[in-house]
């Protein structure tokens, strides 16, 4: 199942001078290791970007390509050959754990795409600090939500001062963990129904992709927020 | 083998191991004293009245010094590795070594050590040249590369100070491996398994713990934790401080206050310590100088109980480990320990029952002595980069980062580029632009950690992006690339994409020694020729004079100046005339004895200051004034006695 990508133009090997395609770690014919290839973290592995991945397969990939990249490997060669190591293993473990993980797999796709997604920065002298500020934010709160959501907050509010205060709350306690229980369902919804686009996305035309692409993109927004909840409620009850 | 042999150094905080790979299988080299191994002391030897040199040595003849002559030995320097000034001060109260006066902030603070002054890293270097040493020995051969081990849960300062003391000892690092992974690499030679393993590793001075997914030769972390300020010699002091105590109460000597003594009696806690792994009651019984003896019993129970809180900060470490690896305790399928103190058996309780051991019918990885399993792991890795043994060509180690890299960003907070438990290498590209018209220099102040705040974290270094083309706000587009290489330390490079120019980066590490520093500091170069060595004595002495010189000159503008009698004065003014013309010359024992002179001198009108206004004048004298109310206070876990010198 592991297709290998050719680029158009071929680039000669460092080593043997042979032309061959650009996002390979290795030249074809004389084995030699390369520059960091172009390309993304699929054809890292010789993937055409898709989100159903065989992880198994993925893994074992990720091991035969390691023992031959890692600079252990290298760490008796020449300084290019060293640099180049330590660089194309580094593409390749960040390649790995993007792909291994289901959101960052989908995320790191839809950015292929052409999609913005997280904290593009532009700050003076460094970037702003979105994480968490999304779900403070009211017009960031799915709609189907607004209600229950004004409602945990409250509640999260109320357990935290009775916690300050050394006080127990059963009710106010039992009500948190069944919207617990409630919004961790929803995740797992949200999962289900990033399953089904990723079908779409992979298996569709290029007008199912865009659709697919919008709706994943909706998801990711909406899967952020929730996971952002459970875990404020889950530390609320933890403390 | 045309490049020589590379072996596996383990860097401890108590002892220090070489070993090699002999066929298929790592052995210790042991030194000259047959012993495998080399205490982590560093000793100075009084300098000879003919004026000799003094030598430095290292290890079990080192360790003789620390009751004779204290001042003039160090030991436990892993825990100064890569810490700044106020770190290391904080350090300082539980050993009784004495900081260096002249270190400014931002420096790398050196240690004295008679009347030398050393940074970490040289310490550390001295070790490290004992066991190149005895492997040239047991070769025959010169040794010049090395594979060393440090706690898997350093920061990037403290593996970029272990890589600068190899390099001044002149051992070239082809890798630093975290010890946990050593040790399972150590574990995982000899069988093909597949499994999940958990390393727990509680050694002289640091904590870690880590889990390792093991598949046809490839030993991929998962996940690491730990604590660097954790170990057997917190126990150590434990026992040390009780028996400071009862000593003082019960008999009316109060030993903190004298090193020699207090060296004494941790050794004697060590023992006790070390006996009450196998036996159910240790005993203290030591002379103590007034002829008294102070004689104690300490049973098992009562030691276990005395050690639990220390223990207990081990269990959190291990369910962050085993959270973040994504496993439950039953899915950890072997258990390995490292480290002399997981001998004692309440450590292997704990270890049972964070894992759930005997519950499953298992049993934790003992076969391999934990004081040398890190020692074999490294030199296996050491073959391992080599490439050149059948015995070790299909393994490969996947380590990765324990701490997350981020970025300060606007407010303060940290922005993560790099997770922590990213396999390594690993990289992350960020893009930075600019925030005013024309603006031509951006900021970057990188850190390490997991705490929100910037503050909070480990500032790894600061940098300005240079040389950015003129354009209007948020026009530039520079692309700075981190990567941590596979010995876990930071690299930086970055470019202007508009323009296509490379923009300049001034990385100013914000702890550590320059590449400058460390070739100056390089052993051979002051230890082979004599008169390095001299000249360094020379320095020294020549700084000392001119800091108590400088305090002179400001003297008569004070209000206690005017206190002394005409005599003191004129006393005054000859000694320092004396000191500020012999300084000049090339004679170090001249300049110090001057230097004394003029202090001696000027000793009145020192107290008259320090009457006239105490805290300051206490503040801007020694350090170890303000370590002496350290030793008094029974509540610190580690009361130790400041160190008496002079």
């Amino acid at each position: 199942m592991l297709k290998v990508l050719d680029s158009a133009v071929p680039i000669p090997c460092w080593s043997c001078s042979i032309g061959h395609n650009d996002s390979t770690l290795f030249c074809p014919h004389c084995s030699k290791i390369q520059p960091p290839p172009g390309g993304n973290y699929f054809s890292v592995f010789g993937l055409e970007p898709r989100l159903n991945l065989d992880l198994p397969a993925l893994e074992h990939e990720f091991h035969r390509l390691s023992r031959k990249v890692h600079p252990d490997r290298f760490a008796r060669a020449g300084e290019n050959e060293r640099q180049w190591s330590l660089a194309d293993t580094a593409l390749l473990n960040d390649a790995y754990r993007t792909l291994k993980d289901p959101l960052h797999r989908t995320e790191y796709l839809l950015k292929l795409e052409g999609a913005e997604i997280g904290e593009e920065f532009a700050a003076p002298a460094g970037r702003g600090a979105e994480n968490g500020k999304d779900r403070k934010d009211p017009s960031r709160v799915p709609a189907d939500l607004l209600e229950e959501v004004f409602e945990l907050n409250m509640q999260l509010e109320e357990m935290r001062m009775a916690r300050k205060m050394g006080e127990e709350d059963p009710a106010l306690q039992a009500s948190l963990e069944q919207a617990k229980r409630k919004f961790d369902g929803l995740l797992v919804e949200v999962d289900q129904n990033l399953h089904i686009e990723w079908q779409a996305w992979d298996e569709g035309d290029a007008a199912a992709r865009k659709r697919a692409q919008k709706t994943m993109l909706a998801l990711l927004d909406r899967r952020r927020y929730l996971s952002n909840l459970v875990r404020d409620v889950t530390e609320t009850l933890g403390a | 083998m045309a490049e020589g042999r590379v072996v596996g150094i383990d860097l401890g905080t108590t002892n220090s191991l070489v070993a090699y790979m002999q066929g298929d299988a790592p052995v210790v080299i042991p030194g000259v004293d047959g012993s495998n191994l080399v205490p982590s002391v560093v000793a100075l030897d009084p300098i000879t009245a003919g004026g000799g040199r003094p030598t430095v040595t290292v290890g079990n003849t080192a360790r003789k010094a620390l009751i004779e002559t204290p001042e003039r030995v160090i030991y436990s320097v892993k825990r100064l590795m890569g810490r700044d000034l106020k770190e290391i001060q904080d350090e300082l109260k539980l050993f009784p070594f004495r900081l260096a006066e002249d270190v400014e902030p931002g420096e790398v603070p050196r240690i004295r050590l008679g009347e030398l002054k050393f940074t970490p890293p040289e310490i550390s270097a001295y070790i490290l040249r004992q066991l190149k040493r005895n492997a040239e020995r047991f070769f025959g051969a010169p040794v010049t590369q090395a594979v060393i081990t440090v706690p898997a849960y350093f920061n990037d300062a403290q593996r970029q100070a272990t890589k600068d003391a190899g390099r001044m000892a002149g051992l070239e690092v082809l890798r630093l491996v975290n010890e946990p992974t050593a040790a399972a690499l150590a574990y995982g030679l000899d069988r093909a398994k597949v499994g999940t393993i958990a390393v727990y590793d509680l050694g002289g001075g640091t904590f870690d713990i880590s889990i390792l997914k093991l598949r046809d030769g490839i030993f991929e972390v998962q996940s690491t934790n730990g604590d660097t300020h954790l170990g057997g010699d917190d126990i150590d002091n434990l026992l040390l401080t009780i028996a400071l105590d009862e000593i003082h109460a019960e008999h009316g000597v109060d030993l903190r206050g004298r090193p020699g003594a207090v060296q004494g009696l941790r050794r004697a806690a060590i023992d006790a310590k070390i006996e009450l792994s196998t036996e159910p009651i240790a005993h203290f019984d030591i002379e103590l100088p007034n002829g008294d003896r102070y004689q104690r019993e300490i049973p098992r129970a009562v030691f276990e109980l005395l050690i639990e809180p220390v223990l207990e900060r081990t269990a959190g470490p291990c369910k962050r480990a085993l959270t973040d690896a994504g496993v439950t305790p039953e899915q950890i399928d072997e258990v390995v320990l490292v480290g002399g103190s997981t001998r004692i058996p309440a450590v292997r309780q704990l270890v049972d029952d964070l894992f759930h051991l005997k519950a499953r019918g298992k049993k934790p990885h003992i076969e391999l002595n934990p004081d040398e399993v890190v020692a074999l792991g490294a030199a296996v890795q050491a073959d391992i980069l080599a490439g050149a043994s059948k015995s070790t060509e299909a393994m490969l180690l996947l380590d990765v980062t324990p701490l997350s890299l981020g970025i300060e960003a606007l407010g303060g907070t940290v922005a993560r580029i790099i997770q922590r438990n990213s396999t390594i290498p690993a990289s992350a590209t960020e893009h930075f632009t600019t925030g005013v018209d024309g603006q031509t220099n951006v900021a970057i102040h990188v850190v390490q950690g997991e705490r929100e705040l910037a503050a909070d974290c480990r500032s790894l270094a600061r940098f300005d992006l240079r040389g950015i083309p003129p354009m209007s706000a948020g026009l530039p587009r520079i692309e700075v690339h981190f990567l941590i290489d596979a010995d876990g330390i930071l690299q930086v490079t970055a470019r202007e994409q508009r323009s296509g120019l490379a923009a300049k980066i001034e990385v100013k590490p914000t702890y550590g020694l320059t590449d400058e520093q460390v070739e100056s500091m390089i052993l051979d170069s002051f230890d082979h020729a004599e008169e390095d060595f001299a000249k360094r004595l020379l320095i020294e002495a020549r700084n000392e004079a001119e800091t108590i010189l400088a305090a002179v000159e400001r003297a008569p503008g004070s209000p206690a100046w005017k206190q002394l009698t005409g005599e003191e004065q004129a006393a005054i003014s000859a000694a320092r005339g004396r000191l500020a013309a012999i300084k000049l010359g090339e004679d170090a024992a001249a300049i110090r004895d001057a230097t004394l002179a003029l202090d001696q001198a000027t000793r009145r009108f020192a107290e008259l200051m320090m009457e006239a206004a105490v805290t300051t004048a206490i503040r801007g004298k020694t350090m170890d004034a303000a370590g002496e109310d350290m030793g008094e206070a029974v509540t610190a876990p580690h009361a130790m006695a400041p160190a008496e010198f002079k």
